[in-house]
């Protein structure tokens, strides 16, 4: 089942040629560990965001392998270096198979 | 003064209640966070380089800030490669894993923890020479902040 991350990504309004500046990324999703246990008493399958690749101009920054450790609605910072104008791409691969993705741009003066 | 017995148990099931999906004897053991670290990064790590910023005492455990930051310049010369963050005490003790690139300038990431009770928490980073760099902090999780 598909779920809407409605991502929310925190980036400086602009930001230097150069400069190193953080990303912080906020997404919906309940990360079921696989150890919770429903009121019935069942465990409630494993279903997390298991992967996140960062990708800046079309170049990969970092990725990211998410375990059951990471809590609920993942909040994330994380640094790139500003070289232009361009979008910062996040992608999530989700335990059910979807892929995620969401596109955000990054302003660079001079 | 009436209440307080029935709120008394009230609350202790309460407490039974949130600490049931996570038995004590689920827990990974130490011997099993080395041995992960020990598949993800082969080799000795020396002390230092890593740092981690997390509270020494929690109350909440479904949601525990960690920053890890590694010492580098991140260059394409002297970079870090990867980044491995354990947990000693979780039911498994696999917290997150990243693979970095020069472009990110600076090696530091933060995120938020599910820490099933008190435990050591391990962060080891793999330099682009391949040397390897360890840190750790002992957390503990009390049981108040369940609810929260």
């Amino acid at each position: 089942m598909a779920t809407d991350l409605a991502p929310r990504v925190r980036l400086p309004a602009s930001a230097r040629r150069g400069e190193v500046v953080e990303v912080r990324v906020l997404v919906q999703h309940p990360m079921e560990s696989g150890q919770r246990r429903d009121e019935a008493g069942r465990l409630v399958p494993r279903r997390i965001l298991n992967a996140l690749v960062v990708r800046y101009l079309g170049r990969e920054v970092m990725r990211m392998r998410l375990e059951p450790a990471i809590a609920a609605n993942p909040l994330l910072g994380f640094f790139l270096r500003a070289e232009e104008t361009g979008m910062v791409e996040l992608e999530w691969t989700d335990d059910d198979g979807t892929i995620h993705r969401s596109s955000h741009r990054l302003n660079v003066a001079g | 003064m009436a209440d307080t017995l029935p709120r008394r148990a009230l609350v202790a099931a309460g407490l039974a209640a949130a600490i049931a999906p996570l038995p004590r004897d689920a827990g990974a053991t130490p011997a099993e966070a080395r041995e992960l670290l020990r598949r993800l990064a082969p080799g000795a790590a020396r002390e230092g380089r890593v740092t981690l910023r997390i509270e020494a005492i929690v109350d909440n455990g479904a949601q525990v800030p960690l920053v890890v930051a590694v010492d580098s310049p991140m260059t394409e010369a002297d970079h870090v490669r990867a980044l491995h963050v354990v947990a000693d005490g979780n039911p498994a003790p696999g917290v997150a894993s990243f693979a970095l690139t020069p472009r990110a300038g600076r090696c530091e990431v933060s995120m938020r923890l599910r820490l099933a009770r008190s435990q050591r928490v391990v962060a080891l980073a793999e330099m682009s020479d391949g040397s390897l760099w360890t840190a750790s902090r002992e957390v503990t999780v009390t049981v108040g902040g369940c609810s929260a």
